[in-house]
């Protein structure tokens, strides 16, 4: 897809997000809306490599969902991507769904791993970056973190172990919203800038608008072909609730579903906003 | 079955022994195991699968004191193709990590196999904080988990070898004491098999990991008293074999369960919960009672936690006198 369609497909995702947790009546909204246009540029900017026929394809770079409660998002870009159908995403949550709240790998095959509990995702990735360099293949592993995560003492211990283990096939991104269900990460428990962190652990830092397609798409894919010695880290500062008016910084809308009147301004506001013009 | 009883003979060896050992083999027979430590691997005896080839070398990963990390790591392994093995000791490659093990291994039923060493008081002389007595419990509370106590080096061996080759999640108990050797070694001992080691009339003892040389002793202790004990090694407790367990007691009306485990959520409870289903027998414990361990040597903490055969005799008896009420 070019840029344009990126974005407009990420305006569609966001819809889709706010219509299966407004349905599920539970779910989490601003993360998911803040980190889709991260997964936008990684699975329809041509980054990674992957085949919805065969979802455990042996030439897929892999993806984790370390923040495994944005789900929703997780969710609408494997169904845009091919990997099952854009109806079944209004099953969210429901008895007997594939779409678990967090994503569980046992019922659907593209979702790499089941996450949840938050802070284990850069630990699989630097794993499973140590396994396919043992089988000398050239595969790329990408983990998305919240950084309201960060604050999870094993990201700091894989953060170590990665670059101590030279892992230049490991891609993390973080998906800084500046925002923890309590409030402002800042307030709750301030972890400082994160890229100062992973550039102490011996970690490449870029920092980037987690919004801007072009430019992600533009990192995202000059950080797969690099490779080297180190491990690399994507600082993307984002807007918690992205796209709709009334959710942008809001840490209340962390974890709430909208009501009707609610989606319904939502969709307004998300068909009206241009994006899918062009 | 392969239990050939060598206490008389002079060799003794941990289970923990195993490990590194197993490891080495099954790399040698091209299976792409790979060991996951945490700056134990020398304890773990890990060490000694990187050691025996330039290719294993490079399979051991050792996470630094960062046991968290060490089971997510092995976990990406075991996405990757490999079968990967996570070590450090009992108490933190269980307890520390429960929630990484739980939701990470588990709930994703990966290929990876739990077998850290230093179970139990077969620590020693560290203490408590070091003397795991729930790991059976935890792990054994985790869906999909099999869960293995190997009573010798034999034993250990295979528990390894097995698991190795079963498909998801699995924890093998290994102890740091060392073990008169039981089996005969290359016993291919089987998941959800228990062990009839000896028959006898009067009583049943059914035990797992270092309580089974106990049992034996105790069977030696209370023939010359005139009771026959049978011994049962329950070797695999998740999935548990009831019926072995069951067949036993309907021959001898009564139970001893012994384990080097907490009461609460091992060998015992998974006794009584068998039995509150078939059959109405005395049954008694030969556990650690509701507490932590303590500094002492493997005997002498044995000794202490009434875990010794000493401790099993009396349990047998009281076990008989209550089957004549």
């Amino acid at each position: 897809m070019d840029t344009t369609e990126i974005r407009c497909t990420a305006n569609e995702m966001r819809k889709d997000i706010l219509r299966m947790i407004a349905q599920a009546k539970s779910g989490h909204p601003g993360g998911s809306l803040s980190c889709i246009d991260l997964l936008a540029a990684l699975y329809f900017g041509g980054v990674l490599a992957y085949d919805p026929r065969d979802p455990k394809s042996e030439g897929r770079d892999y993806f984790f969902l370390s923040k495994g409660h944005v789900a929703p998002a997780l969710y609408a870009v494997l169904a845009h991507a091919g990997f099952f159908p854009r109806e079944e995403l209004m099953s969210l949550r429901q008895l007997g769904s594939r779409l678990q709240g967090h994503p569980d790998s046992n019922l659907l095959d593209c979702v790499e791993v089941s996450t949840g509990s938050l802070g284990q995702g850069l630990s699989i990735a630097c794993g499973t970056a140590c396994g396919l360099r043992l089988k000398g293949r050239e595969n790329r592993v990408f983990v998305l973190l919240g950084d309201g995560e960060c604050q999870e003492g094993q990201v700091w211990e894989a953060a170590n172990f990665a670059a101590h283990q030279r892992l230049g096939n490991l891609i993390a991104v973080v998906d800084a919203n500046g925002l923890q269900i309590d409030g402002p990460c800042r307030e709750v428990c301030d972890a400082g800038e994160l890229g100062e962190k992973f550039a102490a652990f011996g970690w490449e830092v870029s920092r980037t608008d987690g919004h801007d397609i072009e430019a992600l798409v533009g990192l995202f894919t000059g950080l797969k072909a690099a490779g080297g010695q180190r491990p690399h880290v994507v600082i993307a500062s984002t807007v918690k609730g992205k796209g709709v008016s009334f959710m942008e910084g809001q840490a209340g809308w962390h974890g709430k579903a909208p009501d009707a009147e609610q989606l319904a301004q939502a969709l307004g506001e998300l068909s009206r906003n241009g994006v899918c013009d062009g | 079955m392969g239990a050939a009883d060598h206490r008389a003979t002079a060799r003794r060896v941990a289970t923990r022994e195993a490990l590194g050992a197993t490891l080495a083999e099954l790399a040698g027979e091209g299976l792409p195991v790979v060991a996951v430590d945490a700056d134990l691997a020398g304890s773990t005896t890990m060490q000694r699968f990187a050691d025996a080839s330039p290719t294993n070398k490079e399979r051991l990963f050792n996470c630094g004191i960062a046991e968290q990390n060490m089971i997510g790591v092995a976990a990406g392994l075991s996405l990757a193709g490999h079968v990967a093995f996570t070590g450090s000791f009992a108490v933190f490659g269980t307890g520390r990590v429960y929630d990484q093990i739980r939701n990470t291994v588990a709930y994703s039923r990966l290929n990876v196999k739990i077998v850290p060493t230093h179970a139990g008081i077969s620590v020693g002389a560290d203490g408590g904080s070091h003397q795991m007595l729930e790991d059976v419990s935890l792990m054994r509370g985790l869906p999909y988990m099999t869960v293995l106590v190997p009573a010798d080096y034999a034993a250990a061996c295979s528990a390894l070898r097995t698991v190795a080759h079963l498909p998801g999640p699995a924890y093998v108990r290994l102890g740091r004491a060392a073990l008169p050797c039981l089996y005969n070694e290359g016993v291919d001992l089987e998941v959800g098999r228990s062990y009839l080691l000896s028959e006898g009339s009067d009583a049943t003892v059914i035990a797992c990991g270092v309580e089974v040389n106990e049992a034996l002793v105790a069977r030696d202790l209370l023939a010359a008293e005139g009771i026959q004990i049978e011994v049962i090694d329950a070797f695999s407790l998740k999935p548990f074999d009831a019926d072995t367990l069951i067949a036993s007691v309907r021959k001898t009306g009564c139970v001893v369960v012994a384990e080097e485990h907490s009461v609460y959520g091992g060998l015992c409870s998974i006794v009584a919960e068998t039995l509150t289903a078939t059959a109405s027998v005395p049954v008694e414990f030969v556990a650690v009672r509701d507490t932590f361990g303590k500094s002492g040597s493997f005997e002498e903490l044995l000794a202490y936690f009434n875990l010794d055969a000493a401790a099993i005799v009396e349990a047998v008896k009281k076990a008989v006198g209550l089957k004549r009420i």
